[in-house]
């Protein structure tokens, strides 16, 4: 008897991670350090949650050397909730890393808020079946992620400022970065496209795919320093599909409502009047920072 | 010929790829389509169709709840929902959160990441109604039964994972995949049956 072969289920492509990133567009991921935090996140209406032992502005506060959570916090975190459960390896700690994947966490995010574990490389993010998302401040960097495998950025700004000025500047440096791009390929002065793809390291075809589509080839979210529905909005409108929310929520007089809030300000980013209704009397934001007063630049890890 | 508004809820999730397959399948049936991205309650008097994208189910039942949608979204008459669309959809959802609800408007039940997590998404070629097509499963929801009158458009192995109910000049589709990334089919039928329905 003739057997017609099994369809072959295949797991871990790039489709299915970027694929994941594009699910959560429009949406607002929350750092939670606990079961209570991360139902506080889902009933607010979070796309996800990111699962760690100290929201950033507690990491600064700290010092020291901030390194993957405890997997018995994570479990009890994937436990809770029913989103997608997120967490945070070091930059270039492969093995963390893999920690996490045996952990079936939904995305890892490579990040500058932990202690970097290596100056030089990062992770080759092909190599595992999860999803990652790394932090850049301009296009070169994204790219670079990109290039290792990364299926959704995000900017870096500050992480536990609570202020929202570097991830403008980011936002705004990855848009000026691919309009350079796409004047350059009207210009037919592949040259200098060429010249830009060697500087950002790299290929020619990730450059001409950018130049192609006019934004990056994945999902790119806001993070660092959001503290109100109207920075989120701000973010939104300047072009980003999305927003993370660190410290913003969890230090702010009333978590609740400004979980709240900021999902439905990035639902609604085009409306100012949902804004302003969804901003009313949420209590006081989280106090931030003067990014002159840091002692720690987290942007500048691993770039 | 009469043209079709069809919107696409756009408050969280893929909505730019259902946009874009929402029009390639117009141009592929020569049909003048505008579509209308809806964020407000207002935003669905006008619609022929509506489709309901992949996103969190969750977080897209509360956004509509929060915007007063729900009852206007259950007087559209042809709706399309791909993964949390279908979770949307559905009478019964197994695995639901404590607090969610959903439009009920299609006598299926769907049980929610009913693969698991990210690590067991997957992509598979399948057999639909409209041929074999590669099919990607994210965090996706199983349709574990369906009413006697509904019809089963696809099958992965034994799985229900796509399927359409008529119901007295209503007509409603359910993918547990997300067919805007590999196949204009699905939109193209979509739009074939409510151009039916409103032009009868």
């Amino acid at each position: 008897m003739k057997k017609t072969p099994a369809p072959i289920v295949v797991k871990g492509t790039f489709k299915l991670k970027s694929g994941l990133a594009d699910m959560l567009k429009g949406g607002v991921i929350m750092d939670v350090v606990n079961v209570e935090h991360a139902k506080i996140a889902e009933d607010a209406g979070a796309v996800a949650v990111m699962a760690l032992e100290r929201v950033p502005s507690d990491i600064r506060a700290m010092g020291g050397v901030a390194r993957m959570s405890d997997p018995k916090m994570i479990k009890g975190i994937q436990s809770a909730v029913t989103i997608p459960v997120m967490a945070k390896c070091r930059i270039g700690h492969f093995v963390e890393a893999q920690v996490l994947e045996a952990l079936a966490v939904d995305f890892i995010d490579e990040s500058e808020v932990l202690t970097p574990a290596d100056e030089q490389f990062h992770i080759s993010k092909e190599n595992f079946t999860v999803p990652f998302v790394c932090g850049a401040r301009d296009l070169g960097e994204a790219l670079r992620r990109i290039s290792e495998g990364a299926a959704m950025i995000r900017t870096k700004g500050e992480a536990g400022s609570g202020n929202i000025v570097e991830a403008v500047r980011h936002i705004r440096a990855m848009q000026a970065g691919i309009t350079e791009l796409v004047d350059l390929l009207k210009k037919k002065n592949t040259k200098k496209l060429q010249t830009l793809a060697r500087e950002y390291r790299v290929s020619y075809e990730l450059v001409l795919k950018v130049v192609k589509l006019g934004r990056l080839p994945v999902v790119n979210f806001a993070a660092g320093g959001i503290a109100t529905p109207a920075d989120a909005a701000l973010c939104m409108q300047l072009g980003v599909d999305g927003v993370f929310v660190g410290s913003g929520i969890f230090k702010s007089s009333n978590p609740k409502k400004t979980a709240r809030a900021i999902v439905d300000s990035v639902a609604h980013f085009n409306d100012a009047k949902k804004i302003a209704l969804a901003s009313e009397d949420v209590g006081e934001a989280m106090k931030g920072q003067e990014i002159s007063a840091l002692q720690t630049r987290l942007a500048s890890r691993g770039i | 010929m009469r043209s079709l508004t069809v919107g696409v809820l756009a408050l969280q999730g893929d909505v730019s790829e259902h946009i874009e397959a929402t029009k390639s399948a117009g141009t592929l049936l020569k049909i003048p389509i505008t579509v209308i991205s809806v964020r407000i309650a207002g935003d669905l008097e006008t619609l022929d169709a509506l489709i309901i994208p992949g996103g969190e189910s969750t977080t897209l039942q509360k956004l509509c709840e929060r915007e007063g949608m729900f009852q206007k979204m259950k007087k559209v008459k042809n709706i399309f929902g791909t993964c949390a669309g279908a979770i949307l959809l559905a009478k019964e959802v197994l695995h639901k959160t404590s607090d969610q609800k959903t439009l009920a408007l299609m006598n299926i039940e769907v049980d929610r990441n009913a693969y698991g997590r990210q690590n067991e998404s997957f992509e598979r070629v399948i057999e639909t109604e409209f041929g074999q097509m590669n099919a990607v499963f994210i965090r996706a929801p199983k349709i574990r039964t369906v009413g006697k009158k509904l019809k089963v458009l696809a099958r992965n192995g034994t799985e229900i994972v796509a399927c359409e109910e008529r119901d007295g000049g209503r007509y409603y589709l359910a993918t547990c995949f997300h067919p805007e990334y590999t196949s204009g089919a699905f939109h193209k039928y979509f739009l074939e049956q409510t151009l039916r329905e409103v032009v009868g």
